[in-house]
């Protein structure tokens, strides 16, 4: 990784972030208008959806979800967007478009109800959008250094493996991102369970210390609530039968993917962090709740790790999927970046790491990840742990 | 072939006492986890599988990740399967 490049090509944007994409975001505030939006991504070339399910309903996770929403339109792979809402939703269309408007991007908000139904309100929108996609495809990519990423880190469909080589060799990469002054979030509070204790040693004060350690009781505490005695079954996984003995040692597997610097600071799900450096976000284990939560929190790459492989993607943000074996990176070929399985060939850790740090960059600097190219965006899925009304 | 592609199996980090298997090592075969090392295994180690380095004590923590995962319930002695049949893990 010494020879790598600390730079690749990217967009910079006008609060000094910087994206690795440069889509208009097209952003339903209610799913009941999830329509419309795809009415105007389908017209307008350029434009991305961000289909979700939420944004009416509840009481509890109102306020994480139109965080959230605003958090995807200000993630710096969004150039601008164009915010439509209903009209008599609990989410404030107004307040989201100001978040995104607040890092000096240009937004447009329309409503359903006030501008003469769902044909009507698409086409306007549409013209919003093809307009916002004109402008914004005159930014050019410019070179930018490595200390501009904030990796998202998720691991998903996971084996015994997972933890001896994909997580282990993403965890290098981090470490050599951090080290030149960029960023990584480390989530899945309930794949951190078990190593409070060695989490919170690494925090860099007793508070964030303090933090950690909550994050990860509160995710057990869960665990048990929903699952009863089933909890350490569920939370260690089908996985002992492929050699793993017990909770620390699936959850040490999993967190060593965040590779080993200091932990600067503990936020809350989709929260943009105010520091940077390697920080904890509290959050699912479901993985595609969780890549919603990176976005909204500012990661422009997702490094992604899967023993069992998923195709999985998010609309904004290029998923990087990293294979822990040479057998499922030959079997789910179309839809595996990179293979760290061929450490368990034989290959050295910091070589893997250096050909997952070599893929990561030329997708920055806008090549397409094997989802982008197969469309693997997908539904946006956002975190809730209360029933609807 | 060099002989780092002999190794079988992984140590993870330095402090360690566990390796894993990154092949099958059949009873008897030679646990090979570092250069120069090598010794036999007492039972047969599946892929993916923890075999321990040196000998383990009864209520010994095992390490992997530079880490404790567990501890030994029996003597645990080199080259045997380390697994939930002889290693318990603290409750979260």
């Amino acid at each position: 990784m010494k020879t790598l490049p600390r730079t690749f090509m990217g967009y910079v944007r006008p609060d000094g972030s910087v994206g690795v994409r440069n889509h208009v975001a097209i952003i339903p505030t209610v799913a009941c208008v999830n329509g419309v939006a795809r009415m105007v991504e389908r017209e307008v070339g350029g434009a991305v959806a961000i289909i979700h399910g939420h944004g009416c309903g509840r009481a509890v996770e109102i306020g994480m979800h139109q965080g959230a929403l605003a958090g995807i339109g200000a993630n710096p792979n969004v150039a601008g967007a164009v915010v439509i809402g209903l009209g008599c939703e609990t989410i404030d269309a107004d307040w989201v478009a100001s978040r995104i408007a607040e890092k000096g991007k240009p937004v447009e908000v329309y409503r359903v109800q006030e501008h003469g139904g769902s044909l009507k309100t698409a086409r306007k929108a549409a013209d919003a959008a093809r307009a916002m996609v004109g402008d914004l495809s005159l930014l050019e990519r410019v070179e930018c250094g490595i200390d501009s990423l904030v990796l998202g880190l998720e691991c998903g469909g996971s084996d015994a493996f997972s933890g001896v080589s994909a997580n282990p060799a993403v965890g290098l990469v981090v470490d050599w991102v951090v080290d030149a002054g960029g960023s990584a979030i480390l989530t899945e509070s309930t794949e951190m369970i078990g190593t409070a204790h060695i989490l919170a040693r690494r925090a860099h004060d007793g508070e964030t210390a303090r933090q950690v350690e909550k994050v990860v009781d509160d995710a057990w505490r869960r665990a048990q609530d929903i699952l009863g005695p089933l909890a350490p079954f569920v939370v260690a996984p089908g996985n002992m039968d492929g050699g793993i003995s017990s909770i620390s040692e699936k959850s040490l597997g999993c967190i060593c993917k965040a590779g080993s610097r200091s932990i600067q600071g503990v936020y809350g799900y989709g929260t943009r962090p105010e520091r940077t450096g390697l920080v904890i976000m509290d959050g699912p284990g479901y993985d595609m709740e969780s890549m919603a939560g990176l976005a909204s929190a500012g990661c422009q790459v997702i490094l992604f790790t899967t023993g069992r492989g998923t195709p999985a993607g998010f609309p904004v943000v290029p998923v990087v999927k990293v294979a822990s074996t040479s057998r499922l990176f030959a079997a789910m070929e179309d839809d595996m970046d990179v293979n760290a399985g061929t450490v368990l060939d034989g290959e050295p850790m910091e070589v893997v790491a250096g050909r997952i740090a070599a893929r990561m960059l030329e997708i920055a600097g806008g090549q397409p990840s094997k989802a982008e190219t197969n469309g693997m965006g997908g539904i946006v899925c956002l975190y809730a742990v209360t029933p609807s009304f | 072939m060099g002989e780092k592609d002999d190794l079988n199996c992984i140590v993870i980090h330095a402090r360690d006492n566990v390796a894993v298997a990154r092949v099958d090592i059949e009873a008897g075969g030679a646990v090979r986890p570092r250069p120069g090392e090598s010794f036999p295994a007492l039972e047969r180690i599946p892929c993916g599988h923890k075999v321990a380095l040196v000998g383990i004590g009864m209520g010994e923590p095992v390490c992997k990740y530079g880490e404790i995962i567990g501890y030994a319930t029996v003597d645990i002695a080199p080259g045997a399967l380390v697994h939930t049949h002889n290693l318990k893990g603290d409750e979260p």
